[in-house]
């Protein structure tokens, strides 16, 4: 962590407790370690109140989450936690034989693997729009592209349901001009899913947009004329010197989204309880319906299986989009 | 600038070339914004919905095809949302809640990160990756035991419940310290051999210096609060401490969903004071949001 480690230099005795990262050879050894007893104690009392929290509320869930997906809790220990019985990986052969858990699973991974390129190529295409095509309105259109990210999904939620409507909302209205007979929407099994993909992506691609925004301003523009008097066109420009320059942004991106989009719950919880006939279920929301029925162990199980589906994920981007040289 | 271009046109008679590159320079791309502004346009339509649903009749609401524009605007759909759900004391329970996260998490990541950042002491290292480490792990593993564990402390029935587990997260650690290590250790140092005792430099002279990061993560804290929702709904037993966010889905999910009127004027009240509050910081939003990669 520390930047400021110096090549030890003649330290001798009475050297107590941790080794010298310093050496501030003006002031005698003794001063010396208390200005670092003191730094120490200043840190601790300084970290102290995060960790205290962050013990009680963080690290603790974690561990008794854990062990609780080891346990048969139900809702009805609510008030005597400890008082449940070790059941080893019971929980864990339960949740992979209800189909259902498979069936969100599935959803959850269309739902990634559909939603995220969109994503990051949504947002990426608006950010070169941004930075390379216009010079007028640009914070505009970057406050327009970005606002939906902060919005409550609740009241987009009701929103969008509205706009939904299949005989008086907006889309089908509009589909209607072009003679389309719309849909029912989030009603029917075939559309329930892609309609969230599309909200996924509606609102996120502002973050994309302004992590790239970031990382094109930070691309010289020497670079740029260089290669264009080696008689590069803007596509290859893009392709072979930008593109590149973006990826460790990019890929940060597509980490951050991705853990975002494999926890994905708001959008069915809101919307279609996860409807119908089980189109818009997620493993989040399967997690969380165990949890309302009172299934603390699967709850904590499925949330558990949801993690190291997060960390391999995590892991495959890294590798997929790692500095190939 | 136009006697530049005209010095830099080497051939004279090309008049519109020269026109031409007088307008790439100001405007870049003109068709470019044609798409754009389309694109636009479908990312703030819900919002433009919503707005004019708000003002809108039952009669309008029901009409089809739906007309964009209220024929009779009114405000009814407030008065009426303000007076059948409490939404005043539903307002106020967000504003109290986010208040308080956001300070809780200003005064305690910033203090952490500076001890991350700035200090040497043993267990520096471990308590960078557990705090870090955790920044992964899905809301939903912890969501469980926390349930248990706030039901037990007797918090399920008070705005405490809604607070204790947000008043500090890994994420404003991970920021604020970001933003101390670029300070100057000299700043640290000098004070020092003024004899300024460590506490004091942070307060005094280091806390004044990150008011950029605080701004980005009280913004950033506080529109996650205001929009937070599943914990809210689970934990608040009574409509006294409901939120926002969870007066409308109980309200959406309820027997008046066909009053989409009151709904939308919901979702106005919910969604335009974080729109307000981003549209006065967005400089420091986005500028928080760029250099952390994270939302």
């Amino acid at each position: 962590m520390s930047t400021k480690t110096l090549p030890e230099r003649g330290d001798t005795h009475e050297r107590s407790t941790a080794r010298p990262k310093r050496s501030a050879g003006r002031r005698p050894s003794v001063l010396r370690d208390t200005a670092r007893g003191r730094q120490a104690r200043a840190a601790w009392i300084l970290a102290a109140p995060f960790l205290a929290l962050f013990a009680a509320f963080m690290l603790l869930p974690v561990v008794w989450s854990l062990l609780m997906s080891l346990t048969d809790t139900k809702s009805a220990d609510l008030r005597t936690p400890l008082n449940v019985s070790f059941t080893g990986l019971d929980t864990y052969v339960r949740l992979f034989q209800d189909e259902q858990f498979f069936h969100a699973l599935r959803n959850t991974g269309v739902f990634v693997l559909v939603a995220l390129p969109l994503t990051l190529a949504a947002g990426l295409t608006a950010a070169v729009a941004l930075d390379r095509g216009i010079r007028r309105f640009r914070a505009v259109f970057r406050v327009g592209f970005y606002l939906p990210v902060i919005t409550s999904i609740v009241a987009v939620a009701v929103v969008w349901r509205t706009l939904l409507e299949p005989r008086s909302g907006l889309v089908n209205t509009v589909l209607g001009w072009f003679g389309i007979d719309g849909p029912a929407w989030l009603a029917d099994t075939r559309f329930a899913l892609p309609v969230m993909i599309v909200m996924a992506v509606w609102r996120n691609l502002g973050t994309v947009m302004i992590i790239m925004l970031a990382g094109l301003q930070s691309v010289p523009q020497s670079l740029m004329e260089a290669a264009e008097l080696d008689g590069a066109g803007p596509w290859q420009r893009f392709w072979r010197v930008t593109f590149p320059l973006l990826r460790p942004a990019l890929l940060l991106t597509a980490v951050t989204t991705g853990i975002g989009y494999l926890q994905f719950f708001d959008e069915p919880f809101v919307m279609t309880g996860g409807g119908p006939l089980d189109s818009t279920l997620s493993a989040t929301l399967y997690a969380y319906n165990q949890f309302g029925n009172g299934n603390y162990d699967m709850a904590s199980a499925a949330g558990y299986i949801i993690f190291v589906l997060i960390v391999a994920l995590t892991v495959l981007q890294f590798r997929l989009l790692r500095d190939k040289d | 600038m136009s006697t530049l271009s005209t010095l830099r046109t080497p051939h004279p008679g090309t008049d519109r070339a020269l026109r031409r590159r007088r307008i790439r320079r100001t405007w870049g791309q003109p068709w470019l914004y044609i798409p754009l502004a389309g694109a636009l346009l479908l990312m703030i339509t819900p919002f433009l919905w919503m707005l004019s649903g708000s003002f809108k009749p039952e009669a309008d609401i029901r009409r089809i095809p739906p007309v964009l524009i209220p024929t009779a605007p009114t405000t009814a759909n407030y008065g009426e949302l303000f007076s059948t759900l409490d939404f005043t004391g539903m307002f106020a329970n967000s504003v109290i809640v986010a208040l308080a996260v956001t300070a809780g998490n200003l005064i305690f990541c910033s203090m952490l990160g500076y001890a991350l950042a700035k200090l040497e002491f043993r267990g520096q290292r471990a308590v960078f990756l557990l705090v870090m480490g955790t920044l992964m792990i899905p809301g939903l593993v912890t969501f469980v035991p926390l349930y248990v564990l706030v039901a037990n402390m007797q918090l399920t029935g008070s705005l405490l419940g809604l607070i204790l587990p947000f008043l500090a997260t890994p994420f404003g650690v991970f920021l604020m310290r970001q933003f101390l290590s670029t300070l100057p250790d000299e700043l640290i140092d000098a004070a020092r051999v003024d004899g300024c005792r460590e506490l004091a430099i942070f307060a005094r002279i280091i806390l004044p210096l990150t008011k950029p990061a605080l701004a980005t993560l009280g913004i950033i804290t506080f529109l996650g609060s205001w929009n937070n929702f599943l914990w809210p709904l689970v934990v608040a037993q009574n409509e006294s401490q409901y939120t926002l966010p969870v007066g409308l889905a109980l309200a959406s999910s309820g027997q008046s969903f066909t009053r989409f009127g009151i709904l939308l004027a919901g979702a106005v009240v919910v969604l335009l004071p974080v729109m307000i509050v981003f549209l006065l910081f967005q400089r420091q939003f986005v500028a928080g949001i760029a250099t952390t990669g994270l939302k």
